[in-house]
């Protein structure tokens, strides 16, 4: 790089530059460090005035969020063996004992299940489509693909509608394989769309090499192809996984029980006497967290995936 | 497709004899790769889209399966239009969605300006930006509401504490007039992010030269800033607006989660009153009728929009 450049910003906007936006990144985490440092206070110290930044750890919002406790009575509490375990020991200390688990472990594993699955579902689908919309010649690709697109501007509550009426005929209502095949269908127009850009870019005379070399069109894709697009198929993958993760109106309407997934389950989390904030805070923590972690790590393809999408058209 | 010699062979060999010689025509691999996805949206998007434009002519409603269903014409249509609650709704969301892009274009814009003037560590320090943009708006917005009590809440506490004010003495979710802006700021807090990005692709797409050549011309910063980056990157900043705009037309999770449309229905937008009326009150085939409308507005504004942006394209 030559020292004297018209283009090169001096040294002093630079530092202006970072510092405003370093102060912009900082009030922007405010709230995500609030929800983190909430898990780890006590339902007091969590509504507390002032709020408290300094104050001493407790797992208590982690027990009750995995725990349903019950209230008793002082002479009860006697009588009872003393704790065996950390976790009682701490809800003793509030008069109670553990009743059971709590829900959140099911509904935090039907976040997996349906979202790895939805995601498997669309990328394979997705990659299948993109091929042939890249390859051949299909009768009206572009509104094909316009259509596919189209399909996202729909308000979900007005999908909603009938096909909670489509599900209740056929079964699907609250059900794993219901809630993964819609997922599917609202990812798959971005998947489509996306992998598209990605395998527009892999150059036709590798394909056509290997079919002048015998192999079918189908091992051409699979042996050539899809290695060569791996990149794009993984950035998509974690598109439609973040957004089958955060789904929340689709899995409100449709969902209440054995495929409820946890965006609508964590608001619901009550404690005794009000809604216990350090349970709620714990919860969403160890739902965000990994989104977060995985932002940081895979920041390269990602931030290329939003604006790619976007730009592209 | 561009025209080479293999494909030329491919189409003047007859289907049959391809088949022999590689296995399916291109022809039926093309169709046997569409196929699922186009069957998938088929069921799951177009189906449904046409059942919802019939019971929106019935007086269907869904927890009443049992019941005969009655043909009543337009009616539901008349009756939305003309409903001045439902024109409540529309001003609420015309309110959200004009202040939310307001300042997710301005904001979004001045960053990826900032960010653009390549400080070392921009790269970590976009994505730290980028974080809430990634996360579930139901989650997120339920915490804020904790963050916005009055008395406990940081929110409350951290204006206190710049305006002297008594944190107790202002409801941001519980007031009339503050409700609106409390959803604004939380969408802009989450989504201002995304329009960042696409104007950090427009000025990253800005070839080096012009600025050159504009310098060479002793046009000042000021002027290159007004007759190059701004109309350079006007395409993808339109194009971020369109995004956000179709988003936020469709706005439920968050907005559901932190108010819930309250107080009174002042932050009701026309997906949550939508959904009161469908799964509330059951009235399905009215619901119908109120999604046809909705669906047909964000589609007519949003093929007008890109009309207009396909011009600001071609200058």
């Amino acid at each position: 790089m030559s020292s004297f450049s018209v283009t090169e910003p001096s040294q002093r906007s630079k530092w202006f530059a970072g510092t405003l936006v370093i102060l912009y990144a900082l009030i922007t985490m405010v709230p995500l460090a609030w929800i983190m440092l909430t898990g780890f206070k006590t339902p007091p110290d969590s509504i507390s005035y002032p709020p408290k930044v300094f104050f001493e750890p407790s797992l208590e919002g982690y027990v009750n969020l995995f725990t349903t406790r019950t209230r008793i009575g002082q002479e009860a509490l006697d009588a009872l063996p003393p704790p065996d375990t950390w976790y009682e020991e701490i809800v003793r200390e509030r008069d109670m004992v553990i009743a059971g688990p709590s829900k959140f472990g099911e509904r935090f594993l039907n976040s997996v299940i349906i979202g790895f699955g939805s995601t498997f579902l669309s990328i394979v689908l997705g990659t299948l489509a993109a091929y042939a919309f890249s390859r051949f010649k299909i009768p009206l690709a572009d509104d094909l693909l316009f259509f596919i697109l189209s399909t996202r501007m729909m308000p979900p509550i007005a999908v909603a509608i009938p096909i909670f009426l489509m599900y209740r005929q056929l079964g699907l209502s609250d059900t794993h394989l219901g809630m993964i095949l819609l997922y599917t269908a609202v990812n798959i127009s971005l998947a489509v769309w996306l992998l598209k850009g990605f395998i527009d870019e892999i150059p036709r005379e590798y394909e056509e090499a290997a079919l002048i070399d015998g192999y079918t069109r189908f091992q051409a894709f699979y042996k050539v192809v899809l290695p060569q697009a791996a990149t794009g198929i993984a950035s998509t993958a974690i598109f439609c996984l973040i957004f089958a993760w955060n789904e929340y109106a689709f899995a409100v309407l449709l969902t209440s029980g054995t495929a409820q997934t946890a965006p609508p389950f964590i608001p619901t989390i009550i404690g005794v006497g009000g809604l216990d904030w350090p349970a709620v805070a714990a919860g969403a923590t160890i739902f965000l967290l990994p989104v977060m972690i995985f932002t940081v790590a895979l920041r390269k393809h990602l931030l290329r995936g939003i604006t790619f999408g976007a730009v592209r058209k | 497709m561009t025209e080479t010699p293999l494909s030329r062979a491919a189409q003047a060999t007859p289907p049959g004899v391809a088949r022999k010689i590689r296995g399916l025509s291109d022809r039926a691999i093309a169709w046997i790769f569409v196929g699922p996805t186009i069957f998938l949206l088929l069921a799951i998007n177009i189906f449904p889209l046409i059942w919802t434009i019939r019971l929106s002519f019935t007086d269907f409603k869904a927890n009443r399966a049992g019941r005969e269903i009655k043909n009543v014409g337009l009616r539901n249509y008349e009756r939305i239009l003309t409903d001045s609650d439902i024109w409540l709704n529309m001003q609420a969301t015309a309110h959200f969605l004009f202040w939310t892009i307001f300042f997710q274009v301005l904001i979004g814009f001045a960053l990826a300006y900032l960010i653009n003037k390549k400080f070392r560590g921009n790269d970590l320090w976009t994505t730290i930006i980028v974080l809430p943009m990634m996360l579930s708006p139901a989650v997120v917005g339920n915490f804020w509401k904790f963050l916005y009590q009055p008395q406990i809440g940081l929110f409350n506490y951290i204006v206190a504490f710049f305006t002297g004010k008594d944190p107790s003495s202002f409801e941001m979710l519980g007031s009339v007039d503050l409700a609106p802006w409390s959803i604004v700021i939380v969408d802009t807090w989450m989504w201002t992010p995304f329009v960042m990005l696409i104007c950090l692709a427009g000025l990253r797409s800005i070839p080096d030269y012009i600025y050159e050549a504009a310098e060479i011309d002793r046009a000042s910063k000021l002027r290159q800033f007004f007759t190059i980056t701004i109309p350079m990157v006007l395409p993808f900043l339109m194009l971020a607006v369109l995004f956000r705009g179709i988003e936020n037309f469709k706005m439920f999770d968050l907005v559901v989660q932190l108010t819930g449309g309250g107080p009174g229905s002042t932050t009701e937008l026309t997906s949550i009153n939508l959904k009161r009326e469908a799964f509330e009150k059951w009235r399905t085939g009215y619901a119908s009728a109120y999604a046809i409308i909705l669906f047909v507005t964000v589609f007519g504004l949003a093929s007008i929009y890109v009309k207009a942006l396909n011009k600001v394209k071609e200058r």
